[in-house]
């Protein structure tokens, strides 16, 4: 099949999630990810993020089907009902605003930055070694931390849905994606 | 004259997350996601070879009679 230049982009992506063990701030570069796919639904009313460039998805695949580390078994039904993948995507913006208020606090001087990354929201590991004291304002540190959270604990899931399920079940409750389909079903509607 | 039945890619239009994996794996090209609301198939070009099933990660593809 047809290679295209956007079926490399997992090389990104991998590089990404490796970057933020050496220097946090790299983890701003993922907002990439997070207004891409939406300005393309917004603006072009398709997933074509999703379908094409989306570099996770593509680097599931390979762990899935070319390295062999996914059973390829049925996604359990729960998993891919409205009210499920609807509610992640809530439960995930909630988060995300968490983590932006997290930010504000550190911006207004009320707390001080806490160079940890939080795993599934719970689990609290130091980070120190990726961050230099004092080389950016502390609130920038802080975003770079709450958001490389977010992406880590996301690939994680994937990581676990890949294995127990099909390579590309992440794609299922993708928040990402439920938002970007709910844009375009509401934009092609009208 | 006996003709085969040929069996075509049929998408639970409702439960498709036009995540494009389907997509990206027909070997016809005959699958596009229109307007990012789920998986089209186009009849003609699909060849019931099963590989869009197999793929599709919510599984919400089925090999099938038309």
């Amino acid at each position: 099949m047809k290679k295209y230049w956007y079926d490399y982009l997992w090389i990104v992506s991998a590089l990404y999630l490796i970057l933020g063990f050496f220097n946090i701030l790299f983890a701003w570069l993922g907002l990439i990810c997070f207004f891409v796919p939406l300005l393309i639904s917004i603006i072009k009313g398709n997933k074509s993020y999703c379908n094409k460039y989306c570099g996770r998805g593509q680097l599931f695949d390979i762990l899935g089907n070319k390295l062999k580390m996914s059973r390829k078994k049925n996604i359990p039904d729960f998993l891919k009902r409205k009210w499920f993948r609807y509610g992640f995507l809530t439960f995930f913006l909630i988060m995300f605003c968490n983590m932006l208020f997290a930010t504000y606090l550190v911006f207004n001087g009320t707390n001080n930055l806490s160079e940890i990354v939080k795993l599934l929201w719970t689990f609290k590991l130091p980070w120190n070694f990726a961050y230099h004291e004092g080389s950016v304002e502390p609130w920038v540190a802080q975003f770079a931390f709450g958001f490389y959270s977010v992406m880590l604990t996301s690939t994680i899931l994937g990581i676990i849905t890949m294995i127990l399920y099909k390579p590309r079940s992440w794609c299922v409750y993708c928040p990402m994606g439920t938002m970007t389909q709910g844009i375009c079903k509401l934009k092609n509607k009208y | 004259m006996v003709t085969g039945v040929k069996k075509k890619a049929i998408i639970n239009k409702n439960e498709c997350v036009a995540c494009g994996a389907c997509m990206k794996k027909c070997p016809k090209s005959a699958i596009t996601i229109p307007n990012g609301i789920c998986a089209l198939v186009d009849i003609n070009k699909c060849v019931g070879c099963g590989i869009c099933a197999k793929t599709c990660p919510a599984s919400v593809i089925i090999i099938g009679e038309i």
